[in-house]
Parts: C-alpha cells; structure tokens; sequence
C-alpha cells in the first residue's frame, strides 16, 4: 500500500518537473544554440574575457567616477596625453604642446585625421565642451573637483548662480578654450608640475560636441556611444556583461591586437576566481585573499603582484588625551610590527609603510619614497620610553583603555587584533575593538568621535601631494584634529612651487613633520594581486589604474 | 468576496503607505549620506549633488515629491547611477529574480512536501530519520556555503555545469538548488509535524474503519488538511524567493533585484531603499492576500467575509 503512494507520489512530482523543465528548455534553447554557434564562429577572433566586478554607475567621461565606470572607458576613449607601458606620460589625442613661462598656460596641437566612431572629425571644441559640462553644477559630477585645476573651474562649478546668463559668464571664464579645430588653449588656476600626468586621467577625456550637444545621455547606450579610442563599445547589458570590440579607425591599430574584450560583472571575488580556474575568465582580480596567500606561497606562475597608489593606516585623534601627545602616537606606532601583519595577516603581498606616500611616484631622480627613505623603526624597546615620557609630560600615570575604530571588514578586523595583541604585549595596553559599518565610520572620523581609526588612502594622481595635502589643518580629509603651522607652509609652497627640485625638497620636509609628528601611524602599502593566463601579453598595470590591455594580445 | 477584495485593497493602500513614511524617515534618520567617501569630497560638488537630487530640500517637501512621484509609479533616480533608474533596477531585475525564485519555489515544494509526507508516514522509522536529518542539515548550512561547495565540485572539478553568470538553463540549476535548499528544508519540518498530528486525528481513524484505501486516506483526508499550515507559510516564502536573494545573486554573477535590498542600505542610495521597501511590500501583501483566498478552496469551512471572521 505504502509503496504504490509512494509510487504514484514520486510519478506525480517526476511528471511535473518533466513538464517545467520541458517548459523551460523550450523557452533557453534558442538562446542556447544562438550562443553555440556564435561561440564557433568566434572562435578564431582574439577574445580577451575580463571581470568588471560591478555596473559601471556612467560610461560618460564626465561622470565617471571610479574603477568600475573607468576601465571600460581607458579602453574606448584616449585623452590629450596617455601613460606609456613604462609610466611616462606621452602623447595621445595631442601631438605637440607649449607650457608658458609661469607654467599656467599650455597650448595643445591636436593630432591630424582623428575621427569620432560616429565619423565626425575630433576637434579642440570637444575637450572645451567636454570639461566645461563636467565642471556645469547642474551635472553634479562628483569627480569635477579632478577639473579644478583649470583656472575659474571651480568659481563655475561651486557657484550656485540660477541665473541662466550669469552662469554663462562663469562658464566662459573656465581656462579651456579651442583657439581653432586642431588648437586648443588651457590655461590652470596655479601652476601644476603633474598637469600633463592628469590629462592621461578619464576625467579630461573629450566628448563628442556634436553628440554631447544632441543626445546628453548619449553614453547611457551601447548603440549611442561615440568614442576615439583603440576599441568601440557595442554591447552592455546592465548587471551582466559589457562587450568592446577593436576600432578599425583608430590612429594606432595596428598596434591593437585584440579584436574584442568582454566584461562580465561579477561581484564575488570567489565566484570570479572559480571562473578563472575554469577558464571562463583570462584574469582574475581582485582574489579572495586565502588565494592571494596560497599562490604567493607557491610562487605560481600566473601570479602577479601588480603595483597600487595607496596606502592604509590608523588615525590618531589628536584632540583626545593623551592622543594629543607626539611621543605616546609615536609609541604606538613603533611597536606596530609591519613586517608581520604584510606577512602572516594581510597576506597580499603589501608592503610595511614608514611614510605616508607610497612608492611608484617620481621624484625628481628616482623614486620619491626610496629617496625619503624609512622615516622611522619597529622598536618596542625605545617604543615603551617615549610612552613613558609622554605619559608623564601629561600629568597620566597610566596609558587609558582605549577602542580601535574601524569599518566592518574581515581584513580589517584581523589586522586591528594583531596590533591589539602588539599593544598588549610589548606597552601592556588594553585596547578594545568596535566594527560600524563604512558610512558610520567615515561620520564619526568627520566628527572626531574616535581614538584611532582604521582608514586608506588611493591616490587621485601620481604626486605625493595627493597624500600629503590630506594632512593640512584646512584639509576637510584630515580628521585627526592636527595643526602644525610649518607643515602647512609647507604645503602650500609646494603648491605654488614651478622648480621641480626645490618643489620636491618641501614635499620630502613635510613627509618628515608629518612622521616625526605622527597623526596617523602609516601600517602598509597597498597592492593590486591578480592572476593572468598565460596567453594574455603586453599588459601593463599603471600604478593607478586597472591592468590596461589596450596594446594586449592573445597567444596560444 | 467582492466586499471582502475591496476592503483588502484598502488595507493594503493603508500599509503600504505607512511602509512608505517609516521608511522614508528612518533611513534619513540613520547616519551617513549618499555621497560619502573615503576622503572629503569638496563643499561645491557635494552641494551640486545634492541639489541635483533634491536632496538639499526640507524633509517634509522631499517626502510629498516622493509620494507624487510614486503615484505615478516613478520610483525616482538611483543616487550611484546615471545610467539605471531605480524603475529599470526593478524591471530589469524582477523578471531575473522571479524566475530563478520560481524554479527554487518548484524545488522546494516539491522536495519539502515529499519528505515532509514520507516523514510522517514512517513516523520514528529510518525514512523519518534520513528525512530529519536533511531537513537539519537544509536549515543549518547557509545558502553561501551550499553555493561555493556547488561551485567548486560540480562546476570546476567535474565540469558538469557553468560556474556562474545568467546565460542558460544550465546557468540557472546551482543558483536554483542553492536558494531551494533552506525552504525546502523548512517545508519539510512543518509538513512533517502537520501531518501527524492530522493523522491522529478521529476522522482518519473513521476512514480506515471505513475501509479506505491507505492512499485516499493520506491523498484526501490527510494532505489536504495537513497542507494548510504550509500554505500560511507559501506566502512569504514565495515572496523571499521571488524578490531575490543577495547571497546567491551575487554569488552566481545573477542581474536579480536581490543586491537592491543590501547595496541600497549600504550606499545610503535613498530612492533604491524605498524602492526595494514599497516594492516587497507590494509582492507581500499581494501573496498573502492569495494565500488568505486559497483557503477557501481548499478548506470549505473557512469563508471569506468583508466583516469580523
């Protein structure tokens, strides 16, 4: 009796899902076979397949405002000047330039026979239009303040004139103007050292005038998007996939090997890095971190530690006691043992920090931050004086409990207990940990509702006053409530400063301030680990952007 | 029952909006804004963007354009996209989300109701045992964990189906499984316990003194009555699976609406939050009101009346 319920139970359910699945195949198999057989016919092209991780929020240069709207972009879009394989700064959509003596003007001559993908010939007026629409406060571009280097850029974009005409007037007082088609005239608010650096950057790529002018959302479609680089963009289906494909007008494509670059956008870094091992991706980044660890441990061959322009550290609040006092954050931040937590916690190939800017920048021969040098030593014995001594300059017999701050994240979390245990055992300090989330953090570091604070850095451009202005009393990015007199002279002459070497001097004398004053204890320097098949060549990782593939190919 | 729709309708206005006010002042209670980073972003284009959403109006005056916004089923801009309106989250994502519910739904009805049954029957046997034991099992191993393990065996060591991404049917079978397994799980348990108290009930006992079959006992008397309590339950499950699930969306690289409810909250993205609040509230209210309607089908005695039951 049980049985044939049983029985006719099991009939029933294996009857229904004969008829969904029946009715699900009919509706995927389509699509199924149309995929086959467009992965047959393609498969001799050279498909290079990425991992965008999320939905670009803009595919517009203007509005662009992170890795995942940017990496598309670099590939499908070229500004005045772009970054060599070797890091230098060369000529793209400008062949030629002039700099005037007081380094603020600049004249740019366009490159000959550039044509839109749409056909228009490239002009001067599409740069104008493009960073005059970026800097308009009615686009609300969050990276216009990229654009405030150019001189009235950001009288115009901070201005909340609701005059029509007046705006127009702050308007035509922005620094950028097309003298004829193939000239263009920049004039810069203060002279810049690295403003041909920040032309290579999405944020000062040319639009369209034409197209900008006729259709503003023009970078919302595929089918509408009109570029000037090595790759046309043609396909995005939003939250699944992107695809690029090379462009035959191109002034360099025959240096451009691959014929097409898929994007696929997926979030989880394990879901990515499986896909990868299953050859559904060529790289894979960024890696869940026990990957990163194990293949750093086994040396594999597909693994490379690409370079990054950041930098993690703790803030002290210095308006706290004893905070306020130098020899206790300097205390602290020597018995921070750097070597371990890159080795045995953090575990992606990071390097320990001793000063706030990072290496890879240029100084004015070498590198800025071997020429600086390790501004300070793990000591814990010299460490445990210095605390004493501030203690006692504060009137404290005994360093207070106090709480590490830091936004919810399984690798901040592990790196804030190393320290905590650091603390304990070489100063005997008890330290409690409190994870808020991200938003809650930033807010409280803002209001200065903290002791120390986890927090990093990635460099807007390859400077070291995009770390170092970070610190002046005026800095809205400060948040450790320290002022020091000489160090925003410093700065500020260093701003002002055309003479690259002296320039260079300040910017090493204000790293030093800052590190022998230590508001925030530097802990490491970020990395970019990521995994490569072997086949893909001629990458190249600028220290500031994704790997780019422009000139890549694909040998197998 | 006309009476009886009607006056659900009005209720379900009424709790929508209430929905709509706790929402729209307790997510710009909490602190934190749309536009905050890691480094200050500079006073002039932080104020852009806020007028550019108007986000610098009183509280009061954004509320009421949310409200008219919403009667013309507009559910405004997403704070971190130009490109995507919170209006395509929800129709480019709802369709995604719904189907890969669905075929879990399937799964997990099936699967639960048979184990459930199975269970009961062999109440304190080995089935009963085994079923338990998956059922524990389904509930106490998280939806991610089941999704890796997928992954890792049946995708990348045996190559069997695609690792992740929305393509194929193929694509569709892990992330399916993996979001079956908790309801099915829970399905299980409750069917299990329904239907033995049900079959200690006198009128199964009068059946088989009547000499009905065993199957018309367990078909007719049995299931029907034993069902009820799942079906209470059907509603919102139903609407968890078919809204989408965070975990397994982003696990599987999925273009579901699932990531709305996390990210929303995350980026402080106000729009997305109300969106994603209205629009599962809506989904609820509407499988609770069929499931309410589905008793009455399948158990005569309950009517549906527009007064006091």
């Amino acid at each position: 009796m049980k049985k044939r319920l049983l029985a006719s139970l099991l009939g029933a359910v294996m009857l229904l899902s004969v008829g969904m699945t029946g009715c699900g195949q009919k509706a995927t198999e389509n699509t199924g076979t149309a995929q086959q057989t467009a992965e047959q016919t393609a498969a001799t092209p050279k498909i290079l397949r990425l991992n965008n991780q999320s939905e670009p929020g803009s595919l517009h240069p203007g509005k662009a405002q992170g890795t995942h709207d940017s990496w598309l972009i670099e590939h499908v879009m070229e500004g005045l000047t772009k970054k060599s394989p070797e890091g230098k700064v060369v000529e793209g959509m400008a062949t030629a330039w002039t700099v005037s003596e007081d380094g603020t003007v600049y004249t740019f001559t366009l490159r000959d026979g550039v044509k839109w993908s749409n056909g228009d010939p490239m002009v001067a007026k599409d740069f104008e239009i493009a960073w005059k629409y970026l800097l308009n406060p009615k686009t609300a571009s969050e990276y216009a303040y990229q654009c405030y280097y150019l001189a009235n850029g950001e009288a115009f974009n901070a201005s909340t004139e609701t005059d029509d005409a007046k705006l127009k007037e702050l308007e035509d007082a922005v620094g950028v103007k097309a003298l004829d088609e193939k000239t263009l005239e920049v004039r810069l608010e203060a002279p810049t050292p690295y403003f041909l650096e920040l032309l290579s950057f999405y944020t000062y790529y040319p639009v369209n005038h034409k197209v900008q002018e006729a259709n503003p959302d023009w970078a919302n479609d595929a089918s509408t998007y009109v570029s000037n680089g090595p790759f046309i963009f043609t396909e995005w289906k939003h939250k699944e996939s992107m695809k690029i494909v090379k462009n035959e007008e191109y002034y360099d494509k025959d240096k451009v090997k691959l014929n097409e670059i898929h994007f696929a956008m997926i979030e989880d870094e394990n879901t990515a890095w499986q896909m990868y091992r299953n050859d559904e991706l060529d790289m894979a980044y960024p890696l869940p971190q026990d990957v990163t660890a194990q293949l750093s441990a086994q040396k594999d061959p597909e693994f490379v530690i690409g370079a990054e322009l950041a930098t993690y550290f703790y803030r002290f609040n210095t308006t706290k006691k004893p905070f306020n006092n130098v020899n206790v954050r300097r205390a602290l931040s020597m018995t921070i043992d750097r070597k371990t937590i890159v080795e045995s916690v953090a575990q992606g190939g990071q390097t320990p920090a001793y000063t706030l800017t990072p290496y890879g920048i240029a100084d004015v021969s070498g590198d800025f931050t071997q020429n600086t040098g390790e501004l300070f030593k793990y000591d814990p014995t010299e460490a445990q004086k210095l605390l004493a001594q501030g203690l006692q300059e504060e009137g404290m017999d005994k360093m207070p409990n106090f709480v590490i701050l830091y936004n919810t994240s399984e690798g901040h979390k592990k790196i804030a207990e190393a320290i905590q245990e650091m603390w304990r055992k070489d100063l005997g300090i008890q330290v409690t940990l409190e994870n808020v989330e991200f938003q809650i953090k930033l807010d409280r570091e803002d209001k200065l509702d903290f002791e120390v604070a986890r927090s990093g850095w990635v460099g807007d451009y390859v400077d070291p006053m995009t770390f170092l202005d970070m610190f002046e009393s005026t800095s809205q990015q400060n948040d450790t409530g320290w002022v020091n007199a000489e160090y925003d002279a410093l700065i500020r002459a260093a701003k002002a400063n055309l003479d690259l070497a002296s320039r260079s001097q300040q910017l090493h004398d204000a790293e030093k301030i800052l590190m022998s004053e230590m508001p925030i204890a530097p802990i490491y320097f970020y990395t970019a680990p990521y995994t490569l098949k072997p086949y893909v060549k001629d990458s190249y990782k600028p220290i500031n952007r994704y790997t780019q593939f422009q000139y890549a190919d694909i040998v197998k | 029952m006309l009476k009886y729709i009607g006056k659900r309708l009005v209720l379900a206005i009424l709790t929508l909006w209430v929905v709509i006010t706790v929402t729209f002042f307790l997510m710009h209670a909490i602190p934190g804004n749309p536009f905050a980073k890691e480094g200050t972003m500079p006073q002039g284009v932080y104020e852009n963007l806020q007028r550019y959403y108007n986000l610098d109006k009183p509280l009061h005056v954004q509320y009421v354009m949310y409200l008219k916004a919403l009667m013309r089923l507009d559910f405004g801009p997403s704070l971190k996209s130009s490109v995507i309106t919170v209006n395509d989250y929800i129709k480019n994502g709802f369709p995604v989300s719904l189907h890969l519910g669905l075929q879990a739904l399937a799964i997990a009805l099936t699967f639960g109701l048979i184990l459930g049954v199975i269970a009961a029957l062999n109440h304190n046997k080995w089935p009963d045992y085994v079923s338990m034991i998956v059922a524990i099992v389904g509930i106490s191993v998280p939806s991610f964990i089941l999704a890796t393990v997928l992954i890792n065996f049946v995708a990348v060591e045996w190559k069997l189906l695609p690792v992740a991404t929305w393509k194929t049917w193929k694509h569709t079978v892990l992330p399916s499984i993996s979001l079956a397994m908790m309801p099915t799980a829970y399905i299980a348990r409750l069917m299990r316990s329904s239907m033995l108290e049900v079959l200690g009930q006198d009128y199964i006992k009068t059946a088989k003194a009547k000499g009905l079959s065993q199957s018309v006992i367990v078909i007719k008397h049995a299931i029907r009555n034993a069902i009820l309590p799942v079906v209470t339950v059907m509603g919102i499950v139903t609407a968890n699976l078919v809204t989408g699930s965070f975990v397994i969306e982003r696990i599987f690289g999925i273009p579901g609406m699932g990531e709305m409810f996390v990210k929303g909250i995350f980026n402080r993205d106000y729009p997305v939050i109300l969106g994603s609040a209205v629009f599962y509230s809506g989904i609820l209210i509407f499988l609770i009101f069929i499931v309410d309607i589905s008793y009455s089908f399948i158990d005569p005695r309950i009517k549906l009346t527009g007064g006091g039951k």
